[in-house]
């Protein structure tokens, strides 16, 4: 079974986020970097169908050159190979014109499967996966959190998140897309060996010519214009002091509208 | 010429959702602004009823696409329903909810027609004609302006809550089946029954008091401070996601979209950021109190009382006064 997952390295979470002097993106300078949640998740489904069904796990990652670094932890946990994506023309794009880059880079690989994290932490569109299913004409299913495969690879039967608690079990015929949603399982951490390893797992460096993408497929349809913190529309009442001082306040507070 | 704006309404588990409403009350005043009139369109098989409930609201036509293939959500029958509809409408605008059903197809319907599907917003501004959408990013630390760099049709999806379902005005609509060709479509889906998991399942949408608990703290051997907090306070403890997702406490203990909805008369957020998922399942409750080191944190808009320090010095601190 040969599976490509799609990995995207953002920010950290727990970074200070500053908007850049033209307030057109984060100061990425300040930031260090790690791959999206989902995607994690994701990259483990795909190394686990490995363990059961043999074959291979392909990475592919739109981002600039330091994006390498994410592309290395996902060899060391145990991908064999990936494919980066990382001239200008293909970073920073909106999610059509990033699913039409991944879609040249996947498609001439015919993966039985493709894994794609379901939202990324940084711009959030949670399109990605599934315009990359349309584009490639393979169905999908997204937001999954149980897989299971038939012993010969043939159909994956998928659980789905639905709103406010809800499931839905659904089956369909490899090839097919599946957008991983967080807790699908317990991602791995890399061994020693396995970082060792990385290090001679081939990585191919494609350009937008390479895959034959022009200024049109190229173009963002969606324009981000200016960045701004949000303004608090709440009238919050913020507590401070030390910590003695702001539970004080805090619990009279909570007794003095009867709420304990 | 492309004109006017398109809303789905959206069928689930054969209700039509609330999050209809919401999308109405957006695609109505995106047309006002615009000074263009709005429809709505359903896909399924049996709209009869909810068709009438929609075109009871300020619409142009409420357009319906029944098929037995409808009957049931796939992305690929309603893909190519919403595609039938929006080249029948030929609007200038396509309003959405963004929720799991449209986060699943359409963007397909994007793709179909190279447009781009501006997903997630949260408000509206129109300036001379010009339409200005804002989008939450970086999990709602920062807002962007963004535009629409395509000709009609723009798709446009509103993220829960961004309009209240009470603002989707009053009025009376006619009702138009439209012809569809889904009957032809390869459905590539088999779909089962949407259930709910029950077993030992405990309901908190009850509960008086709910102390929540984020990833701020850190290891699943941190948690007895939250039960001892949540002891002190008479609380059920509960989580957000990656709380769950570790099995650090059960799913069912989970807030948020995918998990409970909650409105206690009390809920302290312990190290959670508040990003919009987490936020839809408890933003109705009385009083909320937010604790969080990093005072940009989004669930510090919502808070009535803020606490802008580190989890493991205010929360004992907390405990012990609550004990005197
Ligand atoms: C389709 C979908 C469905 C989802 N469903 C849900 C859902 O139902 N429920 C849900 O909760 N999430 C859900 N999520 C995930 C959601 O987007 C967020 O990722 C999640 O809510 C973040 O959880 P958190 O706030 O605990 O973690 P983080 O966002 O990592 O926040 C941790 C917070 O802890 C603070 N912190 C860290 N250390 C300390 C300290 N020592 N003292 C004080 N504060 C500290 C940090 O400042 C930070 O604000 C969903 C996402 C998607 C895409």
């Amino acid at each position: 079974m040969k599976i490509v997952v799609c990995i995207k390295q953002v920010p950290r979470r727990d970074d200070l986020l500053r908007i850049n002097a033209d307030k057109t993106w984060v100061d990425e300078a300040s930031l260090s970097f790690e791959a999206n949640e989902s995607d994690t998740y994701a990259l483990e489904e795909a190394l686990r169908l490995k363990e059961k069904h043999g074959g291979e796990v392909v990475v592919a990652t739109l981002g600039a050159a330091d994006a390498s670094k994410t592309i290395k932890e996902a060899l060391a946990k145990g991908a064999d190979r990936a494919i980066h994506m990382c001239d200008a023309p293909l970073v920073g794009l909106d999610a059509v014109a990033t699913a039409r880059s991944l879609a040249a880079a996947i498609g001439p690989e015919s993966p039985d499967l493709i894994f794609t994290g379901l939202q990324s932490d940084d711009l959030g569109y949670g399109q990605t996966g599934v315009l990359l299913a349309e584009m490639l004409g393979l169905p999908h299913a997204s937001i999954v959190i149980a897989l299971e495969t038939s012993e010969d690879g043939a159909t994956v039967r998928a659980k789905r998140e639905l709103e406010n608690g809800w499931f839905q079990w659904v089956s369909m015929k490899t090839p097919a897309l599946l957008t991983i949603q967080s807790g699908i399982n317990k991602p791995r951490y890399a061994s020693l060996k396995g970082i060792m390893g990385a290090k001679k797992k081939p990585v191919d460096m494609k350009t937008a010519s390479d895959l034959g993408l022009g200024a049109d497929a190229l173009t963002s349809r969606e324009a981000i214009g200016t960045l701004y913190i949000p303004v608090r529309e709440k009238q919050t009442e913020m507590l401070e002091g030390d910590a003695d001082t702001v539970a004080a306040a805090l619990v009279s507070r909570l007794r003095d509208n009867g709420i304990i | 010429m492309a004109n006017g704006v398109l809303i789905y309404a959206e069928i689930r588990g054969g209700e039509l959702t609330n999050a209809t409403w919401e999308s109405i009350a957006a695609g109505q005043a995106l047309a006002a602004a615009l000074g263009t009139t709005a429809k709505a369109v359903m896909i399924g098989n049996g709209l009869a009823d909810h068709a009438a409930k929609v075109a009871t609201k300020d619409l142009a036509e409420v357009l319906t696409i029944e098929h037995e293939k409808l009957a049931m959500y796939t992305p690929d029958g309603f893909a190519a329903a919403m595609v039938e509809a929006i080249r029948d409408a030929d609007p200038e605008w396509v309003v959405f909810s963004h929720s799991y059903q449209v986060r699943d197809f359409a963007p397909r319907v994007a793709a179909r027609l190279d447009r781009a599907l501006i997903g997630d917003v949260i408000k509206l501004k129109v300036e001379n004609g010009q339409v200005t959408l804002v989008r939450q990013i970086f999990q709602g630390k920062i807002n962007a302006d963004v535009t629409c760099r395509t000709d009609a049709p723009r798709m446009i999806s509103f993220q829960s809550g961004a309009y209240r379902t009470d603002a989707a005005k009053d009025g009376s609509a006619s009702v138009r089946s439209i012809a569809t060709e889904v009957g032809s479509v390869d459905i590539r889906w088999t779909a089962e029954e949407r259930f709910k998991e029950v077993k030992g399942a405990i309901d908190l949408s009850a509960a008086p008091r709910i102390v929540s608990v984020g990833r701020g703290i850190k290891s699943d051997e941190n948690l007895g401070l939250v039960r001892d907090l949540a002891e002190a306070l008479d609380a059920e403890v509960a989580a957000s996601r990656p709380i769950c997702d570790n099995g650090w406490l059960p799913m069912d203990r989970q807030i948020g979209s995918s998990g409970q909805t909650v409105t206690p008369q009390l809920y302290v957020a312990v190290g959670i950021s508040g990003a919009i998922q987490h936020v839809v399942g408890m933003k109705n409750s009385g009083t909320i109190v937010a604790i969080n080191k990093d005072k940009e944190a989004p669930i510090f808009d919502l808070a009535d009382f803020g606490v802008v320090g580190d989890l493991f010095e205010v929360v004992p601190a907390i405990i012990k006064k609550l004990k005197e």
